[in-house]
């Protein structure tokens, strides 16, 4: 077998994911907090104003990454719930219903700031914008994947309806989204868009590029730690979990 | 726990080391059997020993841990099933808005008849006669399960799968049930039935595969 | 025709889920009524004016009729599950995805048919214009199976729990916003003198897709919450 299709085979295994996954977590949580107070410094403070909105734009280098990060979130959750349903692979359940929560918090952070966003922009804290009510109608759609996972009370089967919804409301996505474009134009004309990728300069974009990066190495850090409490819960009765106790216990004690 | 009793022809349903586990946890198994026409195979178990879950995984509704199910040869999936196997669990899938004959219509039209039967003629045979269009909310739970076993003299299904097919049945109706399996049996056809034990063939004796939890 | 074919079975099917309906067509009326009493009471909430509710009759009764079917869609497969009847669909030698489209065909006739039909009514009690209730009566008949086909799939995730009404919303309703959006958006358009073909023939896109898509998805979802 091709090494890197062996590696993926071995990440598929509990122990070894849950091994693989506390290596790597401390690292990704610095490598996040690092970049994240580069980016953010740059956007914040060296950065220069915006000759329309001033300083209001800031909120950009939040409020943009989240967004990026709550369609990265889903689009990861479908693949891993399709994953999960075509080839039965537990850690891709797993990974799939993790990142649920964190994409939903990413959604719910877009949603905030761009209400605040909106606040000095338009004048009012919310607008029907279409992003900004596509992210409405991506929250909800992760409040549904949540809800169902925590409805059904076999785990595995749960994880399963769950991605299943999930590659449901991919499909929908795309409607969604041009619904939602061509409500907008059909009731208000054309808003003003909060930024157009070529009229964003440089000094302006490489902050958020950096916290961009620092989002996503932050996404899997909290994927992998959210992963291992569910490994550990749904695999309780394994040897390799027992096999944890005597060593944590001595750590400890 | 292999009852070995091969013949030349192949076996109707045959189980090779099935088990089953639910959340990690080992309900049944390893299990090897094989069922040839004509025979009729009692699962005897206590209350939780899988013997319902046995049937689902052998009627394919429930996919075993590992091990498989072979049927006429042939590995069973859902989407092969084709009319071979009728399953009459604890819920009988009759509308109690609907008369018997009303009920009996849906199924042969879902799963085909036999040659020589009518609706009419299989509420006949379990003695409903009269009973025809009554709405099955109005007949007792007994009767409901005659409505139910007529159903598999409807059907072509060449193997039954009967989970507590004496429960609910007055004296009478435990003799219909063991003259249906020895009808069924004489005519090639083969049944697997679970039992708790409290009921008793009284007629031959049937052979028996004990089903005990695994702690 | 031959028993036990599959257009046989899904003619058995079809036969058997409208009796049931007929049988209990007392329920079957709930969701007609549902839908007016909706209807009806939005003018107490904003007065009789009818250039008021005029504006609002397009969007009202395509939110009271969305209601209307989703309320009802939770019992789509409950009684089939409760007698055993699910699982002898299930092993039916038949393509599931075959006779759960059957079943959406009850549902939508039974349910979305008779709301489509008393729209005019529930358009009068809002003062749409005239020239928008044709509009309007596209709009419904494009996007109400949308409902059924979508809805089936999500009622087939949560069909082993006892109390799956509030989540099935939480389901149905994001998936389903674009029906809601094109729908409406068409009469409004309609009423303001703009084009509203495109939105009525994005809605007919997506139906087709839904109707070849949705009765898979629904028999892959029904086997998930079954094992």
């Amino acid at each position: 077998m091709n090494p890197l299709l062996l590696w993926f085979h071995k990440l598929g295994s509990p122990p070894y994911f849950y091994r693989f996954a506390g290596r790597w977590l401390p690292w990704l949580y610095a490598i996040a907090l690092v970049t994240g107070a580069i980016g953010f410094y740059g956007g914040l403070a060296l950065a220069p104003a915006d000759y329309q909105q001033g300083d209001s734009f800031r909120i950009m280098y939040v409020h943009v990454p989240c967004a990026w990060m709550s369609l990265f979130a889903y689009l990861f959750m479908a693949a891993n719930g399709f994953v999960a349903l075509v080839w039965r692979i537990k850690l891709s359940e797993i990974l799939a219903m993790a990142s649920a929560p964190i994409g939903a918090a990413f959604t719910f952070v877009t949603l905030v700031t761009g209400s605040l966003w909106g606040k000095p922009t338009w004048g009012t804290w919310w607008t029907w914008d279409a992003r900004l009510t596509s992210e409405l109608v991506l929250l909800f759609l992760y409040f549904g994947v949540i809800g169902l996972y925590h409805a059904i009370e076999d785990r595995r089967q749960a994880a399963r309806a769950a991605a299943f919804l999930a590659l449901v409301g991919i499909v929908n996505l795309p409607i969604v989204h041009y619904s939602v474009i061509w409500w907008n134009t059909l009731h208000q004309g054309s808003t003003v868009s909060f930024l157009g990728p070529s009229k964003i300069s440089a000094d302006m974009l490489w902050p958020l590029l950096t916290v961009a990066f620092a989002t996503h190495v932050y996404f899997f850090a909290s994927l992998f730690a959210r992963a291992r409490v569910a490994l550990l819960e749904l695999e309780s009765g394994k040897d390799w979990v027992r096999g944890l106790l005597p060593a944590t216990e001595a750590a400890h004690g | 726990m292999s009852i070995a009793a091969e013949t030349e022809s192949a076996p109707l349903l045959q189980a090779r080391s099935l088990r089953f586990a639910r959340n990690e946890e080992e309900i049944f198994g390893p299990l090897d059997f094989s069922l040839h026409p004509g025979d009729v195979v009692l699962i005897e178990g206590d209350n939780g020993s899988g013997k319902t879950t046995l049937l689902k995984v052998l009627s394919g509704l429930l996919e075993a841990k590992s091990g498989s199910v072979l049927l006429h040869g042939a590995p069973l999936t859902l989407a092969k099933l084709s009319h071979q196997v009728a399953l009459l669990g604890h819920l009988l899938g009759l509308k109690l808005e609907l008369s018997a004959l009303e009920n009996l219509r849906f199924a042969t039209g879902m799963g085909g008849i036999r040659s020589g039967i009518t609706p009419q003629l299989a509420l006949a045979s379990v003695g409903l006669e009269g009973f025809e269009d009554a709405p099955l909310r109005t007949l007792s739970a007994g009767q409901r399960k005659r409505v139910a076993l007529a159903r598999l003299l409807l059907v072509p299904a060449a193997l039954w799968l009967l989970d507590e097919p004496y429960a609910n049945l007055d004296r009478g109706g435990i003799d219909l049930v063991n003259r249906l399996l020895d009808h069924h049996a004489r005519r090639g056809g083969a049944a697997l039935i679970t039992s708790h034990g409290a009921y008793a063939f009284t007629s031959g004796t049937p052979r028996r595969i004990p089903l005990r939890a695994t702690a | 025709m031959k028993p036990g074919t599959a257009s046989a079975a899904c003619i058995a099917l079809l036969r058997r889920d409208l009796l049931l309906v007929w049988r209990r067509r007392g329920d079957a009326l709930n969701p007609l009524l549902f839908a007016i009493i909706v209807v009806a009471l939005f003018p107490f909430a904003l007065g009789p004016e009818t250039t008021v509710l005029a504006r609002i009759a397009a969007g009202t009764i395509f939110v009271a009729v969305l209601l209307a079917m989703l309320l009802s869609l939770d019992a789509l497969f409950r009684s089939d599950l409760e007698d055993g009847s699910l699982e002898q669909l299930v092993l039916s030698p038949h393509p599931l995805s075959l006779l759960l489209g059957c079943k959406i065909l009850v549902h939508w006739s039974t349910t979305a048919l008779p709301l489509i039909v008393v729209a005019p009514l529930l358009a009068q009690l809002l003062q749409l214009p005239a020239q928008v209730l044709p509009v309007l009566l596209a709009a419904l008949a494009l996007a109400t199976p949308l409902l059924s086909l979508i809805g089936a799939v999500c009622v087939a995730l949560t069909v082993g729990m006892r109390r799956s009404g509030m989540l099935l919303t939480l389901l149905v309703l994001p998936l389903i916003v674009p029906a809601l959006i094109f729908g409406a958006g068409a009469c409004n358009a309609a009423q303001d003198g703009f084009a509203y073909a495109a939105p009525l023939l994005w809605l007919g896109a997506w139906l087709a897709m839904a109707a070849i898509l949705a009765p898979l998805a629904a028999a892959a979802a029904l086997r998930i919450s079954l094992t």
